[in-house]
């Protein structure tokens, strides 16, 4: 197992918040959006830098997506940002017809996305985002795992034509991923390379699937785990690459089990390959209150729960060879 | 050199001749608000507009218009085609398979002069209020026009993008609402009341002129008093007073002709009250 190691831990807000303002000094048609959220969203720095190329919207989420809309007409990229609830089922419509149906050029950053907001509970907690923006043909969805993969998200997508949803979250999580990367849209990143069960991991159970990597090791189990941060469009070749050698798979995502990360490869699988997997991620239901640490192991979105679903779906393979 | 209201008229009776045929020929659509627009869409894109057929999705330093009650695309289309953005024989195509006409406007199939998707409504005074916000950046002095329907109002999302604009000064917009008083249901005093609109939209903070919009010299003539009231700190809301249907005696203002074709003897009822002056595509 490779050793990954960290000596800072960030929000990956705080990644986009770096990210946009970067961005920002790239390209002066980048603009931001923001419906009353701008400290939750880290987008002060962009503000202070660019004031005159920040829209404060108000509550008002629906207006902010049609205005993001309005604004790509005439050259400008408009990120907007708020809490992944309202960036998305709050605004479904807007987003379909005013940016996904109309193909413009709108980056839908969301933050708090996941059980990990933590004590605001379910109202807040959305688990069903990444299901609504994938259905929507021509939306591109990121969900990443640290500070440094957010902040080098953010880059790529205001350099990318088209509606994009990216979505990052609250806490503060170990910082892994290196400050160099070249973020590339749709092509997953090889974690780990191994042999006996694939482990897909996106957003904040990347670094979970590093632990549980490591636990299965001293086990003597060889888990290859990948990371796949563009759900859609989806690297398909990596998951039947990686299948192809270890013949299971578990996938792990802060999301409802219902049209994620899960479902996407699942979908891939049962085209290309049929290969049995285990779903980590929230089955079927609301959140609730708590910190995110406890929100996390009660939900089953821990290291632990990887290994166990690593485990169970290796005896599941090893019954299927059986049988055949 | 600006046409005269006689040749707007004239063309205004082409385009409504145009509608009817359209919705007759897919037998649906909305004929009822697309008449009742139709003085409205001639005086825009054949005196008070400043823009190039020779379609541009950015728009830059052109006058820019969203239609926000997007079924009424009939009479959207055929003026579009009069004004040279394609040629008017595709009108035959609306709302056919595989045609750029679709139901309601939309940019996925690249039809020039269409700028955004709408239809599904409340949603354009956003667009607008951002193409307009966009023009304020690259310091284009050009203008942003929106048309909605009075139903339409009862959509939260406009008063959302109401309140936005006058708080942003966004005085590069002249948005018209189609006053005709009918929705689908009804009469909008029985659906939902819209109430005062006039002081409604004061109240938020614009600059509020009214129109008699099937009288083509003033909506001419207000539309160009509300250029000529842009850029002095406040968004402009036209109130147009129309009647739905208007130009066809069996259709005015009634909401039965909101979304029903005619069948073959009403086209020809119809077609006998609009003169053909452009000829029929």
């Amino acid at each position: 197992m490779k050793k990954y190691t960290y000596t800072d831990k960030k929000d990956t807000r705080s990644g986009f918040g770096a990210g946009l303002l970067e961005a920002g000094r790239k390209n002066d048609q980048v603009v931001a959006l923001c419906a009353d959220l701008i400290g939750s969203l880290k987008m002060n720095d962009f503000i202070k830098e660019f004031p005159e190329r920040f829209v404060q919207v108000g509550i008002a989420e629906a207006n902010m997506m049609g205005i993001a809309a309005g604004m790509t007409i005439g050259g400008k990229i408009p990120f907007t940002g708020t809490f992944a609830n309202f960036s998305t089922g709050r605004v479904y419509d807007q987003i379909r017809q005013s940016i996904a149906y109309s193909n413009k050029n709108v980056k839908i950053c969301a933050s708090h996305a996941g059980l990990t907001l933590g004590e605001d509970g379910a109202t807040h907690q959305i688990l069903e985002d990444i299901g609504l923006m994938k259905m929507l043909p021509g939306m591109t969805v990121i969900n990443t795992c640290d500070y440094n993969q957010t902040k080098a998200a953010t880059l790529a997508i205001a350099e990318y034509e088209g509606p994009v949803y990216l979505r990052f979250g609250r806490p503060v999580v170990p910082i892994f991923t290196d400050p160099d990367q070249k973020f590339e849209i749709g092509k997953a990143w090889m974690v780990n390379e191994g042999a006996d069960v694939s482990i897909f991991a996106t957003g904040h159970l990347v670094w979970q699937a590093i632990l549980a990597g490591e636990i299965l090791a001293e086990e003597g189990i060889d888990a290859e785990i990948i990371n796949i941060h563009t759900i859609k469009p989806l690297d398909a070749e990596a998951v039947l690459k990686s299948v192809a050698k270890t013949g299971c798979v578990v996938t792990a995502e802060e999301h409802n089990r219902l049209g994620g990360l899960g479902d996407s490869i699942a979908q891939v699988l049962a085209v290309h390959n049929p290969t049995p997997q285990e779903y980590v991620a929230v089955n079927d239901s609301f959140g609730e209150s708590g910190t995110p640490e406890q929100l996390m192991t009660k939900y089953g979105l821990d290291a632990e729960h990887i290994v166990l679903a690593a485990k169970k779906v290796m005896k599941r393979k090893q019954n299927a060879v059986i049988s055949i | 050199m600006k046409p005269t209201i006689q040749e707007l008229e004239k063309t205004a009776s082409q385009i409504r001749r145009d509608i009817v045929r359209m919705v007759h020929a897919c037998q649906s659509g909305h004929p009822g608000g697309s008449l009742g627009c139709t003085d409205y869409f001639t005086a825009l894109y054949f005196s008070v507009m400043n823009h190039d057929p020779k379609f541009n999705m950015d728009a830059v330093g052109e006058d820019i218009f969203f239609l926000s009650n997007g079924h009424i695309s009939p009479v959207f289309y055929s003026t579009l085609a009069h004004a040279g953005y394609f040629e008017k024989a595709e009108l035959a195509t609306f709302r056919k398979l595989n045609t750029r006409l679709q139901g309601h406007p939309t940019t996925h199939e690249h039809l020039p002069g269409i700028r955004i998707a709408s239809g599904s409504l409340g949603q354009g005074l956003s667009v607008a209020i951002g193409a307009a916000l966009t023009k304020k950046l690259n310091g284009d002095k050009s203008l942003v026009f929106t048309l909605h329907g009075d139903g339409e109002l009862q959509e939260g999302q406009i008063w959302e993008a109401a309140m936005f604009a006058p708080h942003n000064k966004v005085d590069n917009l002249i948005s018209t609402i189609d006053v005709n008083g009918q929705q689908i249901d009804g009469p909008t005093n029985l659906v939902l009341s819209l109430g005062d609109l006039h002081a409604k939209w004061k109240a938020f903070g614009w600059d509020v002129l009214e129109m008699k919009g099937n009288d083509m010299a003033d909506v001419v003539k207000t539309l160009e008093l509300a250029k000529s009231r842009t850029g002095q700190g406040k968004p402009i809301m036209i109130l147009m007073h129309t009647e739905m249907g208007y130009g066809v005696d069996f259709m005015v203002g009634s909401h039965k002709w909101h979304g029903v074709a005619p069948n073959d003897e009403q086209l020809q009822l119809a077609l006998g009250q609009l003169e053909e002056t452009l000829g029929d595509y």
